[in-house]
């Protein structure tokens, strides 16, 4: 068999055509991004926060939400633990890891803005989409308001507008995108004073984290919480205690979300295609049993019917047989009697002639 | 011969109705507060729970109770079991009911139910990676096959043959479309908790999830169609003729009979789930306890119950054994949704529901309970129309 080169090209491009739709197919269902390299993020050093609630302060009026209850200065609202609202986008917590308060640990929570994001990967109508600049934004036009995203976010983070009777939307930290676009700081990082929030290239921002890490040994444990969690994410972490004491999370894995759904949704074009085969073959096969059993009864009656018949025949030819003989048998006797009587007749005429004339 | 004639006579303020008016009072009451006041002036959602008993009980256990419907067209078009022919009608129309509550569940539950009506995910931009909308797309779509199966009912009442002689003729191919969309919903209910393996209990969370709610569908929906004739022949007995009496037996036994298989694997693979992720240190915690109680009360037991009442012909033992399984599978999907999810938060963030949301599950009920009513009533369900006697595929 000869392939013309042509031919052989042609084969090739096919090939390369069929890869390229399949690494798109792979992209939809999570498998390994690379990511946006030149992604920006926050690199949160914990060991620095002091629990002034600046960044908060800044995010409320960055992002004109409402005045809070307590002014922002206030610091018994520390007291409480706290997570994101639809008023606040981002709160710090108080962490009491020692007995006596001596040296209490402060940290901000907010949107983590995830490399690959549950909340998109879940997103019925693609209300949120990770930008190339970092952060991970929402489109309030499009939510149909599922909260499935809530459901889905392993920090919970998202939070929804329940008492907005018409017009409710998802709410959550944007990485002040709008800010970074115009290359300027996000609020909260702008706002503290204590250089706990470094902004830059996530790239960067390890490279910064694990000097930090190499140099003191001492003040931080060995782990940028941020860099592989979840896949990881664009604020990154690091802290004298493990993370797990001050309400981080240290189970999520470093599976990225899409990964845990990519199984189930790869199987629905399997049982879409499969399926009607399937269902149509056992269709099929109950039909098919169905006319045999029916052609089987319909030949069991005519073998019935015909044996019946060939009997009934058979039965005739005898009774016909058996009537022919009879009525043979019945001639013969009738034959046979009427030559014995024309005999006895003769017999007794002769009789009577030697009687009447004796001397004759 | 059933004519409709003994409903009317029936007395309008029975027990059954004033309950049923009264339901649909507060109802309406908790309706107008839901789309006047928005989802915080009734629920207890919160934004670490961010779905409640709406979806728990009106769409996951709406949804898997309403399985009868795809069972029982798989089992008498597909696998040629004729003898239950007449379990097809209230079957389909259980189900189309349940499938239509369950949207109109949906309309109360999302913050803008008019995006939903018009249908945002599909027509405006696809989430194609969400289970979400595999779920929406199936339910949508099934929801129509349904009702397509549903219409030769109101089209006999009607009678209107010449478009029900059009709308018979897709039997064939709307059961294999009830099939594989049942298929594809009923799992992905499940799997929309694969997103939360760090929010759902580790018994519950399984790789296999999907498969156990497919599984445990087809359970429930054989365990339904016995308990709602059980329910039917209470009330409906007058209507019933006698093909549908006859029948009903038959029904019983052999749907038992298919009950106590199923549930039988729907065991095995639950066990094989636990070993899977090496979760067996987890039954003898407060979770566990709730896990066996499931799991041993409401699926071992009934499987073994269905398989000594079909052994012995025993209906009273199999039409318990449908009420557990019932019982069973709403359970499991409460378990699931809400019960054993967030449980790692402290007590006192966790849900518990609020008289609003029960009072308008219970309304949602009580719609299906009164549609399937005026329609048993109306419309030949249980009995085959004089007019078209015989002409049943």
């Amino acid at each position: 068999m000869s392939i013309s080169r042509r031919k052989f090209l042609g084969w090739l491009g096919a090939a390369g055509l069929g890869t390229a739709f399949s690494s798109k197919a792979l992209a939809a269902t999570g498998k390994h991004l690379k990511g946006y390299p030149e992604g920006l993020g926050v690199l949160h050093d914990i060991t620095r926060c002091v629990g002034c609630r600046s960044c908060e302060e800044a995010c409320n009026r960055v992002n004109k939400l409402p005045e809070p209850e307590k002014p922002f200065n206030d610091k018994t609202v520390l007291e409480q633990k706290r997570r994101t609202t639809t008023k606040s986008y981002t709160v710090v917590n108080r962490y009491d890891i020692d007995k006596d308060n001596k040296s209490p640990v402060f940290r901000k929570t907010q949107c983590n803005h995830c490399l690959e994001p549950a909340c998109v990967s879940v997103c019925f109508v693609k209300a949120f989409k990770k930008i190339p600049k970092g952060p991970v934004v929402y489109d309030p036009s499009v939510c149909v308001g599922c909260r499935y995203c809530m459901i889905a976010c392993p920090f919970e983070i998202p939070t929804y507008e329940y008492d907005e009777p018409y017009v409710p939307t998802v709410v959550k930290c944007t990485m002040c995108a709008p800010k970074i676009e115009k290359g300027e700081l996000p609020g909260c990082v702008e706002a503290c004073p204590k250089e706990a929030l470094t902004f830059g290239k996530r790239k960067d921002i390890i490279k910064i984290a694990r000097k930090r890490i190499d140099k003191y040994p001492d003040r931080y444990i060995d782990h940028i919480y941020g860099e592989y969690e979840m896949g990881g994410t664009s604020w990154l972490y690091i802290s004298k205690m493990p993370f797990n004491n001050i309400g981080m999370r240290e189970d999520l894995g470093v599976t990225p979300a899409p990964l845990l759904t990519s199984g189930a949704l790869s199987v629905v074009p399997m049982v879409i295609g499969l399926w009607p085969i399937f269902l149509a073959g056992i269709y099929g096969m109950t039909k098919r049993r169905e006319k045999i059993a029916a052609q089987e009864r319909a030949a069991a009656v005519e073998t019935a019917l015909s044996r019946a018949d060939a009997e009934s025949k058979n039965k005739l030819a005898a009774a016909m047989e058996k009537a022919k003989q009879e009525k043979e048998k019945a001639l013969a006797k009738a034959e046979a009697d009427k030559e014995k009587a024309v005999k006895d007749a003769l017999a007794k005429a002769e009789d009577k002639d030697t009687e009447e004339n004796p001397d004759a | 011969m059933p004519d409709g004639s003994d409903a009317r006579s029936n007395p309008v303020f029975t027990l059954f109705n004033i309950t049923a008016g009264i339901i649909i009072i507060i109802g309406l009451f908790i309706t107008f507060r839901r789309f006047t006041g928005g989802l915080g002036a009734v629920t207890n959602l919160s934004d670490n729970t961010p779905w409640g008993i709406w979806i728990g009980f009106d769409l996951m256990c709406g949804v898997a109770l309403a399985a009868g419907g795809y069972v029982t067209s798989a089992a008498v078009y597909l696998f040629g079991m004729k003898k239950y022919h007449s379990a097809i009608r209230p079957a389909i129309l259980t189900a189309f009911l349940g499938y239509s509550t369950v949207l109109v569940a949906l309309i109360y539950d999302v913050g803008r139910p008019v995006r939903l009506a018009l249908a945002y995910p599909f027509v405006v931009q696809q989430g194609t990676t969400s289970l979400l909308f595999e779920v929406g797309l199936c339910v949508a779509l099934y929801l129509t096959v349904l009702f397509l199966e549903f219409t030769p009912i109101p089209l006999e009442w009607l009678g209107l043959k010449k478009i029900r002689a059009i709308a018979v003729k897709f039997t064939l191919v709307l059961t294999i479309l009830g099939v594989i969309l049942s298929t594809l919903h009923q799992s992905s209910l499940g799997a929309l908790f694969l997103i939360a393996p760090s929010k759902l209990h580790p018994l519950w969370y399984s790789q296999y999830i999907a498969v156990f709610f497919f599984i445990s569908s087809i359970a429930a929906g054989l365990s339904m169609v016995i308990f709602e004739g059980m329910l039917s022949h209470k009330r409906f007995h007058k209507k019933m003729d006698e093909t549908y009496l006859k029948e009903n037996k038959d029904i019983v036994l052999g749907f038992g009979k298919a009950a106590s298989w199923v549930l039988a694997g729907y065991f095995t693979i639950k066990l094989i789930g636990i070993s899977a992720a090496n979760n067996w240190h987890y039954l003898l915690t407060p979770y566990g306890y709730l896990f066996l109680f499931e799991l041993l009360g409401f699926v071992a037991l009934p499987c073994f119950l269905f398989a000594v009442g079909s052994r012995d012909k025993n209906l009273q033992l199999i039409k318990i054994s449908a009420i557990l399984t019932v019982i069973g599978i709403i359970i499991n999907r409460l378990n699931v949704s809400v019960i054993a999810f967030n449980w790692h938060l402290p007590l006192s963030e966790r849900y518990f529901p609020s008289w609003h949301e029960i009072g308008l599950s219970i309304f949602m009920v009580t719609g299906i309970i009164l549609a399937f009513r005026f329609i048993v009533n109306q419309m030949p369900v249980f009995y085959e129309h004089p007019d078209y006697k015989g002409s049943h595929n």
